[in-house]
């Protein structure tokens, strides 16, 4: 590896683990808080802010700034996924006085 | 040990700790502040790593306005959160399981995983990282010249969400006395003067 950088201190492999330690544990919080929307939206940005990490840890490493515009563009995805996601659980619970997941059968035939 | 072997110890152990508490805190508002958290020392990493840009952005963007968000409609929804929690103790050993499988099986990689001969070569020449220039003014440079046109479809993308969220939340309240303006504009001479008795009313 000719081309590789040294990593903020302890190297590559390092930021991976705590990235994928982060992905592991949204991962476990969906299927823990399997009725608590905002839990599981939660969930969801952790997994995506461990996806950030590992493309910040590979831009770093391989000395190519396109993870770290890459990371921008994931950001302002989830930054929409957020505003969506809870305008939904807004309306939903307004309309049904509660957040749990199970409740979301209204479309059921 | 530098400095920045042990401030990266620091961060990862704060980062997995509090992540882990964002998705078993009992009160929503706590976890809410644990994922601050996690995304502070995640902020902190990227630092770590040479990329200041991201790490604000980080903190201003997502701690600044998703997380503040996150706090403000958890506050505004009146829900029983102690009932929600009830089946949680029946998901955790299926939810345990299944983070231990794939835990396991990332850890496998590791210390396995070489990249392939050409993979660096393919990628150096993309945009590299120039060694004079500071983070965000190389980040700006690629971003406003490489890569203008998808910078300009995700602010479409956020000009999306914002009309979204707006439309599904607007609601016309049938119930409420508003200010019609054109009914006054429209109104004619027909205003009547009454002499109200004080103490009397109308």
């Amino acid at each position: 590896m000719e081309h590789a950088h040294a990593v903020g201190g302890v190297g590559l492999e390092g930021y991976l683990t705590v990235a994928a330690i982060l992905f592991v544990t949204g991962i476990f919080g969906i299927f823990v808080n399997r009725r608590n929307i905002i839990i599981i939206l939660m969930s969801i940005e952790l997994m995506l802010l461990a996806v950030n990490i590992n493309l910040v840890a590979f831009s770093a490493h391989l000395g190519d700034l396109v993870g770290q515009v890459f990371t921008l563009f994931v950001l302002t995805v989830a930054a929409a996924e957020a505003a969506i996601g809870l305008a939904i659980q807004v309306c939903f619970h307004r309309n049904r006085g509660s957040i749990d997941v199970q409740d979301v059968n209204m479309m059921k035939g | 040990m530098g400095l920045t072997v042990i401030a990266f110890y620091v961060f990862a152990a704060v980062a997995v700790a509090s992540g882990l508490l964002t998705v078993l805190a009992r009160n929503p508002v706590h976890s809410v502040l644990w994922l601050i958290l996690t995304f502070f020392s995640a902020a902190g990493m990227m630092v770590l790593m040479g990329a200041e840009f991201v790490a604000m952005l980080l903190i201003i963007v997502y701690v600044g306005a998703v997380m503040v968000l996150f706090l403000f409609v958890v506050m505004m929804l009146d829900v029983d959160f102690a009932e929600l929690k009830r089946g949680l103790a029946s998901y955790l050993p299926l939810g345990a399981l299944i983070g231990l499988v794939l835990v396991v099986e990332l850890g496998l990689v590791f210390g396995h995983w070489v990249f392939a001969d050409a993979a660096p070569e393919a990628r150096a020449a993309v945009a590299p990282m120039p060694q004079d220039v500071p983070n965000t003014q190389a980040l700006g440079k690629i971003i406003y010249d490489d890569y203008f046109l998808v910078f300009q479809l995700s602010g479409l993308i956020l000009l999306v969400a914002m009309i979204g969220a707006i439309v599904l939340t607007l609601r016309h309240r049938q119930d409420v006395k508003r200010q019609n303006i054109l009914d006054q504009m429209y109104r004619g001479r027909d205003v009547e003067l009454k002499d109200v008795e004080p103490g009397q009313g109308v």
